[in-house]
């Protein structure tokens, strides 16, 4: 198994890691630098519950290999809120329901960063869209669309 | 995971030299496919090659002959480019298809070629609009034609050491309309049951077809064309008859079968559909 010194931005954060080549990105947030904020939901791409951004792309964090990692910048949930202050996404999130047992909460908080930046003003269909890869097996979906639309609205005041 | 060791090489030609090593090397764009299946155990590797800081990889671009994109180019690139751009719909829309936008972020669309699953959504588009593959060895390169490019499913025809460099696609004439639609139980974020691309270029004053494509995917070992149904509609004036006698023909070029999606039957059914659904798209934009 060969080893591989990466360096890596989290958060605005820079690490030095050992890391082993066939580690996942996922496993080195969880397992190594104790960011647990990202899930492991199913390991293969479908459910988006360990979903980061990598240079600020959305992607599955469970199909990136950690020295992938080297030189990108890494933004995890852990990386959003200010100061412990709570994002205009993560409070729209709360308070419309838009979460019940929190497990994909993660993964939808950087989808709807990542979408919401590209895309200020979606439409629902461009949300239903965009966060497919986003699964949740509470809320049926209908309060996360609304938690969004309304998290854009805020975003647009702010 | 297998035990691998991981290169990612800055020049194609450090690139090549790995790749020509001994044991089982496997190129990486965006991983989404390869790192799934090492998981699973489905695919084996030594030493897995990051091509994704090979600058003549990255290479996405389009003049006056056509459009070139880069093998570790990701389909969320060639979408918007082509979004933005147009002249290549069908490839706009499929590329919009691959998983989610995590995956597409991600995901290349010449990952999505040599992972050569008879279901990829991009390849259908490729090959309505001609797409060339261009490879690269340490002993050279060929230019392959896309539609020879696949042995069967997850196969294709690329020798131990040769990677695919760039995918070119000729410019399509001002005539020209393409479209992609798959069919899946969802909208989204699954594999297709069947998928059909189309591309018309049609006299714009007696609606003669002057060009065919049409590509099917999901309904045979590898991507195929329907040669039948294409040269049945070029030189035939575009109504409906002509388009329904298009689909049925299509349909003869679709050997399904029938598995935990559809049925052989069913995939038949989807096929004849779906060609007429992508050909009215077609008339569509050339209106």
């Amino acid at each position: 198994m060969s080893k591989k010194q990466i360096k890596t931005t989290v958060n605005g954060v820079e690490h030095e890691i050992l890391v082993d080549s066939t580690w996942t990105l996922l496993e080195t947030l969880r397992d190594h630098l104790k960011l647990t904020g990202t899930k492991e939901g199913c390991s293969n791409g479908n459910c988006g519950a360990c979903t980061v951004m990598v240079d600020g792309k959305s992607s599955c964090s469970c199909l990136v290999l950690a020295p992938e990692a080297n030189g990108r910048e890494i933004t995890t949930v852990e990386g959003l809120s200010d100061h412990g202050h709570l994002t205009p996404i993560q409070d729209a999130f709360v308070e419309n329901s838009g979460l019940q047992c929190g497990f994909c909460t993660p993964g939808f908080m950087i989808a709807t960063t990542a979408l919401l930046n590209d895309n200020p003003h979606p439409t629902e269909n461009e949300i239903r869209l965009k966060l497919a890869g986003n699964l949740c097996r509470c809320t049926g979906y209908d309060k996360i669309v609304r938690s969004v639309q309304d998290a854009a609205e805020r975003l647009s005041k702010a | 995971m297998p035990n691998f060791d991981y290169e990612a090489p800055t020049s194609l030609a450090d690139a090549l030299e790995l790749l020509s090593r001994p044991g089982e090397i496997r190129p990486l764009a965006g991983g989404t496919d390869i790192i799934d299946q090492l998981k699973n155990n489905r695919r084996n590797a030594d030493l897995v090659v990051d091509l994704k800081r090979v600058p003549e990889l990255l290479a996405l671009d389009s003049n006056g002959s056509g459009l070139r994109i880069g093998s570790a180019v990701s389909c969320t690139e060639v979408h918007n480019f082509t979004a933005k751009n147009g002249g290549f719909d069908a490839l706009s829309e499929s590329s919009e298809l691959v998983g989610s936008i995590h995956i597409q972020n991600r995901a290349s669309v010449g990952g999505n070629v040599c992972n050569a699953a008879p279901s990829a959504d991009t390849i259908p588009s490729l090959l309505i609009h001609e797409a060339v593959a261009h490879t690269a060895s340490a002993s050279g390169g060929r230019e392959i034609p896309l539609i020879d490019f696949f042995a069967g499913p997850g196969q294709t025809v690329l020798e131990k050491g040769e990677i695919l460099k760039e995918l070119q696609l000729p410019a399509p004439s001002a005539n020209t309309a393409s479209a992609y639609l798959r069919f899946i139980p969802r909208n989204e974020m699954d594999i297709a049951v069947a998928g059909v691309g189309s591309l018309i270029e049609v006299d714009p004053s007696s609606k003669v077809v002057t060009k065919a494509r049409i590509a099917l995917a999901s309904v045979a070992p590898t991507p195929v064309r329907a040669y039948a149904a294409e040269e049945f509609l070029e030189g035939t004036v575009i109504d409906e008859a002509a388009i329904d006698k298009t689909a049925d023909l299509a349909v003869g070029a679709a050997v399904p079968i029938t598995d935990v999606r559809g049925s052989a039957e069913y995939r038949k059914e989807l096929i004849k559909v779906l060609t007429k659904r992508t050909l009215n798209i077609c008339l569509e934009r050339l209106a």
